[in-house]
């Protein structure tokens, strides 16, 4: 069972223990994806992230004790696999030199070689959790933990747009150029986000990820 | 035929805004969108346009605007000294502005935002469904950037620019914004009780370090907070961020999908508009208040801006 909580009076979230879990971020994707398929009038937007759906409503279109109840029955149901079977979105990554500027340390704190870093980080299909921070921005993981460095201790005041990145047990990519504390170790061509895109992003929550070394 | 305006003066920071880019916090977009919605939809009305017409967000000092075509115009939100050539200007109704009139904001009187709004409103190009400008991420308005002077903006004009919830425009005024001068109380609706602890009962000030994206909270001694590091989860606006160190954060229009604090409490939807109007140096207190107490606020909020 999920816990409900009111984040003010137009947004309403529902929360499934303190631990990030592919299965439990499955039945939260499962959750949102029930709930924008509906359409409901009044509905602003859903957000599926590692733990808890967020739901942003009108208060003046939508019954608070309604939506709650929805959101609980949605919530008891089967949670769904996490669809580990279905193919990943390739990103290809040029590791290291300018494109990765902490490799070197990445490695040094792995205490293994700058190949054997890639190799760690290339070789994972990587769930993707949630998207956030910017437009097009994915949290994916679990990132292997010989090279799980935490992030910077003083963020970079310019990170370029691409930039493949750790921060812990976590790995994403820069859609934009942009302060960020991320562990850089590549960078890819993809883009990310572009605005003027049939399709705008290549990422949602619940896709799954691998990295391929240029 | 289109209208057309230029940036004689760009002001503080002057940003084109609508009702925001609603429908893609999935996928990490800032919804962004007018600070004080409320006065930026009765800007709208003032010209018989749609609410969500995108209008020009003046911050703290204003611009000064030459209109090359005939314009019906209003200014709403926070109260400045107007001018239109040498003539005064009243805030808060429709005015009509001949070609190469220039309207010129003068002293700031109270409130942070104005509102220019435009019959059939600002003409920049969609991105996402929404004309407001993200600065952080240079998307929407115009290049994504706040204006500057030289700019020439189009206006839509004709049956275009009317859009759904179009109305006639409303020569005579409707309420106006209630903005307190040098700070405000705000209802919002508590977290958890040992979170909320921590801003019920005291008076923070806006400190100067404040933006679109959020107000940080100083001079309350608040006393520190004990809560493990929690997994990121979505927010949204009106939430006041409580870090384990250092000031609280209001997260205002332009705030990053997704965060990882503590939550103290969360401004009410009615409350926002005036929340929009605070000024760094201003003063804020939060009251709690119930949903009962909210719905109602808001109720009232849109009967005052005759949507019955």
């Amino acid at each position: 069972m999920g816990c409900l909580s009111w984040l003010g009076d137009s947004c309403l979230s529902i929360s499934f223990g303190e631990k990030i879990d592919p299965l439990v971020n499955a039945q939260c994707v499962a959750i949102a994806t029930s709930l924008e398929q509906r359409g409901r009038r009044g509905i602003r937007d859903v957000v599926a992230t590692y733990n808890a759906v967020t739901v942003h409503f009108d208060p003046l279109q939508i019954d608070r004790e309604d939506l709650s109840t929805e959101l609980a029955v949605l919530a008891a149901m089967d949670a769904p696999g996490t669809g580990a079977d279905v193919e990943p979105v390739l990103i290809p990554v040029e590791y290291g030199g300018h494109a990765g500027p902490d490799l070197a340390a990445v490695a040094e704190f792995g205490h293994c070689s700058e190949r054997d870093v890639i190799h760690l980080h290339s070789m994972k299909v990587y769930r993707v959790y949630m998207l956030g921070f910017l437009p097009g921005f994915a949290y994916m993981g679990s990132v292997d933990a010989r090279i799980a460095m935490p992030r910077l201790d003083t963020p970079r005041i310019r990170v370029a747009s691409g930039s493949v990145g750790i921060a812990g047990a976590q790995t994403g990519v820069y859609p934009c150029e942009t302060p960020g504390g991320w562990r850089i170790i590549g960078r890819t061509t993809s883009q990310l986000f572009d605005p003027r895109r049939a399709d705008a992003f290549l990422l949602k929550a619940g896709d799954w990820v691998k990295f391929v070394a240029d | 035929m289109t209208g057309a305006l230029s940036i004689v003066r760009p002001g503080m920071f002057t940003t084109v805004q609508d009702l925001g880019r609603w429908g893609f916090q999935s996928r990490g977009v800032p919804v962004s969108g007018a600070m004080d919605t409320y006065s930026h939809r009765l800007a709208n009305r003032l010209v018989g346009n749609g609410d969500n017409a995108a209008t020009l967000e003046a911050t703290l000092i204003g611009p000064q605007i030459a209109f090359e075509t005939d314009t019906t115009f209003a200014v709403t939100g926070a109260s400045f000294a107007l001018t239109l050539n040498a003539e005064t200007v009243a805030m808060n109704r429709m005015t009509e502005a001949k070609a190469g009139s220039v309207l010129k904001f003068g002293e700031r009187l109270c409130g942070a935002r104005s509102y220019i709004a435009v019959s059939g409103g600002v003409d920049v190009p969609e991105v996402l469904g929404s004309r407001s400008t993200h600065v952080l991420t240079g998307m929407g308005g115009l290049e994504g950037r706040a204006l500057r002077a030289g700019d020439r903006i189009r206006t839509v004009t004709g049956a275009r620019g009317k859009g759904r919830g179009a109305i006639a425009p409303c020569p005579s005024p409707l309420t106006p914004l209630t903005i307190p001068p040098g700070g405000a109380r705000v209802r919002v609706i508590p977290g958890e009780s040992t979170l909320f602890s921590h801003l019920a009962q005291k008076r923070f000030r806006i400190s100067p370090r404040s933006d679109r994206m959020g107000y940080r909270l100083e001079g309350a001694d608040r006393g520190s907070v004990s809560v493990g590091e929690l997994i990121s989860g979505a927010v949204t606006t009106g939430i006041v961020q409580i870090p384990p160190a250092g000031e609280p954060i209001l997260l205002m229009a332009d705030h990053a999908t997704t965060g990882g604090y503590a939550i103290g409490a969360t401004v009410i939807t009615a409350d926002l508009p005036v929340a929009g109007q605070l000024a760094p140096g201003d003063w804020i207190e939060f009251d709690a208040c119930s949903f009962k107490a909210a719905d109602h606020a808001l109720r009232e909020q849109e009967a005052a801006l005759g949507r019955v």
